[in-house]
């Protein structure tokens, strides 16, 4: 079976996938539908949605286009997700690797040093970072990355345990090859489909994260975010609830999304494991 | 004997932890952009030149970068925290003063997610074949996907504006001087929005993990014994199954500590609840960073106090586990 037909016979991660295309289809289009910015004010303030023609979602506090914002923000959100794994990744795929490869006083070492990041609270260490740099992309970007390597570098390591006595590693390192070669080019390529399967659900959480620390006034101020929209309407929350629950409701279908192309990406990719599983559960 | 052992060499470790993070609070104050001093004294730029001075000499920050560590990682030794400057009180008396009711809305979230979480990952599991057991796991996976924050401002929406049950903000009703029993109650009800928000999101984190370990103990060959003495299926599930399934959980639910102090932050925020969460986001919002570094050092402690007190737990649910650390 071809990897699309085992990933497109997990209905779920169909749904999620055509989801996430729709999402991402708004943050290409924002810029041509919307190419003003979303900061600015274009109509008088609280307009419920459809009250008035070409503002579907209605105007906010200050009589901002939520469509816009809405649209201008997905952009945001997939950006920061997809930077801020990314740089996750380059932090714990070689904290890991060499972990677990290496064995013994650097294991240690290394893992005393994950298990400390690990110990302290996520979102609170992220807050403080984010304080202390000044709000800005980048600043939420590090924070993030920061804050969510420490799973990739555990599971990282415990693949590398698994695979570096295994013969295709022995024989390798028999005609010669530089542990770095073999760290690279033997074992790596192997440990490939969980650490997709942790990215996709790692961007999930990251933009759950951004979204957190925006709502909390922690956003990039020239960047338009649904976090920041729903902490801006917070406070009328009694006079005009849609204004928050529109991007709220962009969140969640977009983190649903993402959960459920990990999911479906897992069964794709370690199709023997998933067919185990699906035993188990039927007996 | 053995316990007691087991504590002292937790409470060493915590005690490691928790200098590395001074050390690290400390670093972090030295990275930001501007003036230490101005930062110690939560101001942004502008502020009075000889007040700086001053602060300068009191912390040490013309000393050299060794000396000031030293000093600053002895004062919080000494729980000495500094000062708030904006809120013009000890930054530990704040944070002691909010510790409460923190303690009293985690604690809470963490009972209520943690018992509906096994309990619905139990049904689940039994379930696994049926349609109702795959819309449990559906419903997981939506609360495990929804912003905890707007959960919390749509449950003020329904609960408080539209249909006008419960209370949308604070601990308790003020003015109301209520005593005894009667302000139990009326904590109780402000109580109800604020953890079951905060709980619904570690819920379904309990569901999800609840379910695939209680799969994996249904294979055992325990449980087909225990079938075929013809034991029923509602005390096998109960007895042999959960029981076994239930030790990754507790360690789980002890990683998952430090979560829940976090998402207090968010909760406690939207529900005006006044622990150290909402502490920290008005902190954020005056920038008040020395009240910040010393939230941040606190709720660290908390998980790791979390994680000790799991830890235990664990010892006490399964004897066989004796000295592993």
């Amino acid at each position: 079976m071809s990897f699309f037909a085992r990933f497109a016979r997990n209905r779920g991660a169909l749904a999620g996938l055509i989801i996430l295309g729709l999402i991402m289809l708004m943050a290409a289009l924002a810029p041509i539908l919307f190419p003003e910015s979303p900061w600015r004010m274009v109509q008088r303030p609280f307009l419920a949605p459809f009250e008035v023609d070409g503002f579907w979602l209605g105007t906010d506090t200050m009589g901002r286009n939520v469509a816009a914002g809405l649209m201008h923000g997905a952009w945001v959100s997939l950006l920061i997700g997809l930077v801020s794994t990314a740089v996750a990744l380059v932090i714990g795929v070689p904290l890991g690797a060499v972990a677990g490869y290496h064995g013994g006083l650097i294991d240690d070492a290394l893992m005393r040093f994950t298990e400390f990041f690990q110990t302290i609270p996520n979102f609170a260490l992220a807050i403080v970072l984010v304080a202390i740099m000044q709000p800005s992309v980048t600043s939420i970007v590090v924070a993030i990355a920061l804050v969510s390597w420490p799973p990739v570098a555990r599971l990282v390591r415990a693949e590398f345990l698994s695979l570096r006595h295994r013969e295709y590693v022995e024989a390798a390192r028999l005609i010669g090859q530089s542990n770095t070669t073999i760290i690279l080019r033997q074992i790596l390529p192997n440990t490939l489909s969980p650490i997709i399967v942790l990215a996709s659900l790692m961007v999930a959480t990251a933009i759950l994260l951004e979204s957190a620390l925006s709502f909390l006034g922690l956003g990039d101020p020239n960047v338009m975010s649904w976090g920041y929209m729903i902490g801006a309407a917070r406070t009328v929350i009694r006079q005009a609830w849609w204004l928050s629950f529109f991007p709220g409701l962009a969140i969640l279908l977009t983190v649903l999304a993402l959960n459920l192309v990990g999911e479906g990406l897992d069964d794709a990719l370690n199709p023997r494991l998933t067919r185990k599983r699906h035993q188990e559960s039927a007996t | 004997m053995l316990y007691a052992r087991l504590i002292l060499m937790r409470l060493l470790k915590a005690i490691v932890v928790l200098l590395l993070i001074i050390v690290f609070n400390f670093v972090l104050i030295q990275l930001a952009p501007g003036d230490p001093a101005a930062i110690l004294a939560g101001e942004a730029g502008a502020s009075d030149e000889q007040f700086l001075q001053q602060l300068r000499e009191r912390f040490g920050l013309d000393q050299p970068l060794y000396v000031q560590l030293w000093e600053y990682v002895s004062g919080i030794a000494t729980l000495d925290f500094g000062y708030s400057y904006r809120q013009q009180m000890p930054v530990l008396d704040l944070i002691l003063e909010r510790l409460p009711a923190t303690l009293l809305l985690t604690g809470t979230a963490f009972v209520l997610s943690l018992g509906l979480g096994i309990l619905a990952g139990a049904m689940a599991a039994k379930r696994a074949k049926r349609v109702s057991g795959s819309v449990i796991m559906a419903i997981a996976l939506l609360f495990y996907a929804t912003p905890l924050f707007w959960v919390a401002l749509m449950a003020v929406v329904l609960f408080s504006v539209y249909l006008d049950w419960l209370p949308a903000y604070g601990m308790f009703t003020v003015g109301a001087e209520l005593t005894g029993w009667a302000h139990v109650l009326d904590v109780a009800k402000h109580l109800i929005l604020p953890a079951t928000t905060l709980g619904l999101f570690f819920m379904a984190i309990y569901t999800r993990m609840t379910r695939a370990p209680m799969l994996d103990a249904a294979q055992q060959d325990f449980v087909k014994t225990a079938r075929a003495k013809g034991l029923k299926s509602g005390v096998i599930q109960r007895r042999h199954i959960l029981r076994n399934a239930l030790l990754p959980i507790i360690t789980l639910a002890g990683l998952q500590a430090g979560q829940m102090v976090g998402g207090a932050i968010l909760t406690e925020t939207v529900f005006a609840w006044p622990g150290i969460g909402r502490l920290m986001y008005e902190a954020l919002m005056q920038r008040d960073y020395n009240l910040l570094l010393g939230i941040f050092f606190f709720s660290a402690a908390l998980v790791i106090l979390f994680n000790i007190v799991t830890d235990l737990v664990y010892r006490l649910a399964d004897p066989r586990i004796k000295e592993a650390t």
